[in-house]
């Protein structure tokens, strides 16, 4: 099962190595991870995606726990959050795919930020569904080029993660 | 005003550090220079820095505090990698300084640089790189209390030499408390849990404690006791946990596990409801997880939740300190009254046990003409030091031979590197007790394969004059690795000799110490009187035994708890 896991962590060098050691050392996936410092500039939050069984998740939530730079975490998947991820792609158009690289960047509410004879630069936002969607639509053949944050995420509602 | 070195000093003594073992070399020369000024903190010159992680280790298992070491950059601290992973294994206390190069030149590849924070990652609880010599004494105590709260394990200062210079000095203030806001170990067990669990075990038929290094670690040897006598339930203990239930008791079954007794493997296979004390269900115990105990109710209390339900999911999980654990149940039994255990069913399983033990208690053959056991030796150990020593181990069949025949009364007695099994362990280990317990009887059980992992430390003892005994089982051969290669490859012992073997009498006295060779079971029993009577000497007893003995019971691969090997031709 696919997981967020969101982390508040000590905003020092060497603490990100940690959470990374971890998973290759206890043989856990991360698919995607984003970090970069918060509102309060001794913390940085770090959000991850992984997959696992029940019991792989929370030996990884223990493990993550124990380590001494992670202060807060927060299990995303397990109530309600938004999930957000950007893309940046560059995209082959030319000829007539040139409009119809436009009306699909419309219909999925992504934006043309650079454009060149040749090519498009689009940026788009959304859960990770829907930029796959996106790319099987554009097709794999016009892609060019592509860039993604990883997931960020936030809980719903007034629950919020801080100390 | 202190120089980074002359604080790194301060603080060992505000910690009150006694010893720290360690081996200079260039990145740490500042540090050696204050250490020489100074007389409370005794320097222990080893001779190999994986020795000195060991030592250090040695005197945390037989002390309860952290061990010390200090080690130079690159190969100062790579050597010394081993012995921290075998702390980190056992969750031994200990707080490990290591050189590094300048801080100008780290990354650079400098002279004798190794990215030691980087290294040491999957083994320390957790490491700091002092990047201000203003951070030492904050540092430093934050070792000390990581290192030795919660889960106890290595923690690592890696110093740049700069930040240790003579002659940048900043004024110096040891921090009496310690305020993490993202480390915070448990200190107390959930009492509704506690409640279950106390419920759980008055209701048992079949019941067992199942006892491991934490309760050693956690100091609750004696609430242990007084549970396992209250109740009247059978104890076994694990490697690491042998001497937090005393050896020589009636209701103790022995060590379970791999090697664990016919008695304990089968009481904990048959049992109803296990009650794990700072244990950790780990491969060496457990066999097959999926076969493991199946009729069996598990209330597995441990300090670190990620022991929890990490191989065999617990019934009744309760995270806390295993002493404070044990003592609420204690008093939530004194609080009832009657203790109101199932006194009947518990008689026959007492019987039931009885008979196990009567039938397949540890047993061993001997031949009046052949060489003689292994189990002797460690028998005649037993005797001669009246039960009473501390035993320090190396890993192989002799490991296991101490663990079975040698009866733990107490905790902190009975040395051994359990989880990473690290051959070497054992002379070191001993210095780092003999040191903390100057007049106690150290001995270390080894083999001719472990000793000459750290053979160089003869030279250390000698320098401090300690009186330790090595008591080499010697039967030529990495004894567990060619039991293995007999029960499982056939009998094809590749690589599994020892030849060409020194004269261990003539290098112990070498060495300046006393060496003695036995090889006839009727000399056992006087040579080890005479090596003990020598209270001031290193003794090197070079024993030589039927190298074709193996270890018994043993663990069927794969199977259940229940599933054993019993001699050469006997399984159950």
């Amino acid at each position: 099962m696919r997981r967020i896991i969101s982390i508040l962590m000590e905003n020092e060098p060497g603490a990100l190595s940690r959470v990374v050691g971890l998973f290759s050392q206890r043989g856990y996936n991360i698919e995607t991870l984003t970090v970069a410092p918060t509102e309060d500039e001794t913390l940085s939050r770090l959000t991850m995606t992984t997959t696992g069984d029940e019991k792989k998740i929370e030996q990884i939530t223990k493990h993550l726990n124990k380590l001494i730079e992670v202060v807060k975490l927060v299990d995303l998947t397990e109530g309600a959050h938004i999930e957000r991820e950007i893309m940046l792609m560059k995209v082959k158009a030319t000829g007539a795919q040139r409009a119809e690289v436009k009306r699909t960047v419309d219909i999925f509410r992504g934006q043309i930020v650079d454009v060149t004879a040749t090519v498009y630069t689009v940026q788009l936002t959304g859960t990770t569904d829907k930029l796959e969607a996106f790319i099987a639509a554009i097709g794999e053949t016009q892609v060019l080029e592509v860039v993604r944050s990883g997931v960020s995420g936030i809980s719903r509602g007034e629950k919020v993660l801080s100390l | 005003m202190l120089s980074g070195a002359e604080m790194v000093v301060r603080a060992l003594q505000d910690e009150g550090v006694e010893y720290i073992f360690g081996y200079p070399g260039g990145a740490v020369l500042h540090i050696y220079d204050a250490l020489f000024q100074q007389d409370t903190v005794n320097h222990i010159l080893v001779r190999h820095e994986q020795a000195a992680t060991h030592a250090a280790d040695g005197y945390a298992r037989s002390t309860g505090k952290p061990g010390v070491v200090l080690v130079t950059s690159g190969p100062g601290a790579t050597n010394a990698i081993t012995g921290i992973a075998t702390a980190f294994m056992d969750s031994i206390p200990m707080v490990v300084l290591s050189g590094q190069v300048r801080s100008d030149w780290i990354g650079d590849d400098a002279f004798q640089e190794t990215d030691m924070v980087g290294l040491s990652r999957p083994i320390v609880k957790h490491s700091f790189m002092v990047r201000d010599p203003r951070q030492i004494p904050d540092m430093i105590k934050k070792a000390f209390y990581i290192a030795s709260t919660g889960r106890p394990g290595p923690v690592l200062v890696d110093i740049p030499k700069d930040h240790t210079a003579p002659h940048n000095t900043f004024p110096y203030e040891y921090p009496k408390k310690v305020k993490m806001r993202s480390y915070a170990p448990v200190t107390r067990g959930h009492s509704g849990q506690i409640r279950k669990a106390v419920d759980e075990l008055l209701k048992a038929k079949r019941p067992v404690i199942y006892a491991g290094g934490g309760v050693i670690q956690g100091e609750a040897s004696e609430a242990l006791t007084a549970l396992a006598r209250k109740l009247n339930f059978p104890v076994t203990n694990t490697l690491m946990g042998l001497g937090a239930y005393p050896g020589t008791d009636e209701q103790f079954l022995g060590m379970l596990g791999m090697h664990g007794t016919y008695e304990a493997n089968m009481a904990m296979h048959n049992a109803d409801v296990i009650l794990a004390a700072g244990a950790r269900l780990d491969d060496r115990v457990t066999n097959n997880t999926k076969k493991f105990c199946p009729g069996a109710k598990i209330v597995h209390i441990d300090i670190d939740p990620a022991s929890i339900s990490k191989n065999v999911a617990a019934h009744i999980p309760i995270v806390g300190p295993v002493g404070q654990v044990l003592d609420e149940m204690l008093a939530m039994l004194d609080e009832q009254g009657s203790v109101g255990t199932d006194t009947k069913s518990l008689e026959r399983w007492w019987q039931e046990i009885a008979g196990w033990r009567e039938v397949h208690g540890l047993r061993f053959e001997t031949n009046e003409q052949g060489p003689m056991k292994p189990q002797q030796v460690v028998q005649a150990l037993y005797k001669a030091t009246k039960g009473d020593a501390y035993i320090t181990s190396d890993v192989g069949q002799h490991q296991m031979f101490a663990a079975q025949y040698y009866l733990y009364d107490r905790p902190r007695r009975w040395i051994n590197s359990g989880g990473l099994g690290t051959m070497g362990f054992g002379l070191p280990a001993a210095m780092g007790v003999q040191f903390a317990h100057p007049d106690a009887v150290v001995a270390c059980v080894t083999g001719e394969g472990s000793i000459q992992m750290n053979i160089q430390e003869l030279s250390t003892c000698l320098q401090y004059g300690l009186p330790i005994k090595i008591i080499n089982i010697n039967n030529q051969a990495l004894g567990m690795v060619r039991q293995w290669q007999d029960m499982q490859y056939g009998g094809r012992h590749s690589q599994s000799y020892m030849e060409s073997l020194p004269d261990f009498v003539k290098l112990a006295e070498s060495y300046g110490h006393v060496g003695m060779m036995v090889e006839k079971i009727e000399d056992l029993d006087s040579a080890m009187e005479e090596a003990f009577a020598l209270k001031d000497r290193l003794v090197f007893m070079d024993i030589y035994v039927d190298p074709t003995e193996h270890v018994y019971p043993m663990h069927i691969a794969d199977g259940s708890m229940r599933d054993m090997w019993l001699s050469k031709t006997e399984r159950t």
